[in-house]
């Protein structure tokens, strides 16, 4: 009876242990808050080109992140990237019209996100509205071809 | 002219009804709701290929950690990238290295013995003097150890990565010096809970199921003398390890092949 009991004890926190283990992964690794998801509002701007930004990339203000992007597609109208993004709803109604979304890089070979920075409108962004002003990616093969013709020519 | 050709029949005939025999004996063995009998036999075994498993399956993680980070290092500093580490030693822990190794390990330390254990058991006839008082062998003997080692291996794995991290971080931001933030936050950025975590552990999950499967198949179906017996559990670590590094490849082409 002894041996069962001390058996049961030792699968119980052999199981604990994965239970732990995985919220461990889920936590720590992946980043995932626990807490109820927050409210964000949506933004959508339109790039000529997004380079690498995928669906999950974040969206950065002054270099904190203030959400992240939840759609990338292409706009049939326009024929360029429409990117949505969900943002903290502490900001809705803070971010002036006339705002800036341009897509960099995080060092020199990092991920891409959305930086927005903001402008001197009265007028403020609400939800669903489109940010005019875009920056497009920057492609690394372009500036080289750039470059290079720049230099044959000289 | 006749024999070769008949020869390679027989051995199709032969590998198929095994086949078979091993898909009956998987059906027959894991089905039906275990007794509160079964209840103890099945925690005897999880004592057994689980707990008993789980020091040689985090010490190696700890060591693969470490190595992981150590080899990471010296390719990422030449980039300038070793802020990177913490993603590399993660996501490569995730997605492959720690089913992976943990089934290989599980194979050699679990499956070999319940392949030794069963075989003897056979070659002894205690499956056959169960059958003739009744006692169905297959509830008896194999299912616990069946769903012992399904449910240990997903265990057993995330303990593997847990660990592994851990020794990535030990060696990247102890030793050499990677800032402890973006160890972390570089992890978090690019680890998925669904696409990276979940799909290891539904990896080790098909690897858990594959390995006791092979391990008590072999155990069960083997020539009952001592050469029998030790033809079986080294066919057993073979068959699994095979197994598992083929199934990682079709797995990992199903669950990751239309990522980047």
């Amino acid at each position: 009876m002894k041996r069962s009991k001390m058996m049961e004890f030792g699968v119980g926190l052999f199981v604990l242990a994965g239970i732990l283990g995985m919220v461990f992964l889920g936590l720590r690794v992946s980043g995932i808050s626990l807490g109820v998801p927050q409210d964000t509002f949506t933004l959508q701007a339109n790039f000529a080109n997004i380079g690498g930004l995928k669906s999950g990339s974040r969206v950065a203000m002054a270099g904190v992140t203030i959400g992240r992007v939840s759609d990338v597609a292409l706009d049939t109208e326009w024929l360029d990237a429409r990117v949505t993004m969900e943002l903290d709803e502490d900001l809705e109604g803070k971010i002036s019209r006339d705002s800036t979304a341009s897509i960099l890089t995080s060092g020199l070979l990092g991920e891409q996100y959305v930086g927005l920075s903001v402008g001197g409108d009265p007028e403020m962004l609400e939800e669903g509205d489109t940010i005019r002003d875009t920056q497009q990616a920057l492609v690394l093969e372009q500036l080289i071809q750039q470059f290079v013709s720049n230099m044959t020519n000289d | 002219m006749m024999r070769p050709i008949a020869s390679l029949g027989r051995s199709t005939l032969d590998a198929l009804s095994a086949l078979g025999r091993a898909a009956m004996f998987l059906a027959q063995s894991a089905v039906g709701i275990p007794s509160r009998e079964g209840w103890h036999l099945w925690l005897r075994q999880m004592h057994f290929i689980g707990v008993m498993s789980l020091a040689i399956v985090l010490v190696s993680g700890l060591f693969i950690g470490m190595v992981l980070g150590l080899q990471g290092y010296t390719i990422l500093v030449g980039f300038g990238a070793e802020d990177a580490l913490g993603q590399m030693v993660a996501l490569s822990l995730l997605r492959e290295l720690a089913p992976v190794v943990a089934a290989l390990l599980f194979a050699g330390r679990a499956g070999s013995a319940l392949t030794a254990e069963i075989g003897l058991m056979k070659a002894t006839e205690q499956l056959t003097s169960m059958e003739m008082i009744g006692v169905d062998p297959l509830r008896r003997i194999v299912a616990p150890r069946l769903w012992a080692g399904f449910i240990s291996m997903p265990l057993l794995t995330v303990g593997f990565s847990v660990v592994g991290i851990w020794g990535g971080y030990l060696v990247g931001v102890q030793w050499l010096g990677v800032f402890d933030g973006s160890y972390w936050s570089n992890m978090q950025s690019s680890v998925a809970f669904v696409d990276d975590i979940l799909n290891g552990m539904l990896k080790s999950v098909v690897f858990g199921l594959v390995v006791t499967w092979i391990a008590v198949f072999q155990g069960y179906d083997l020539i009952p003398t001592s050469e029998g017996i030790s033809r079986a559990t080294t066919r057993t670590v073979v068959y699994s390890s095979l197994a598992v590094l083929g199934l990682d490849f079709v797995l990992t082409a199903l669950m990751f092949g239309e990522l980047g």
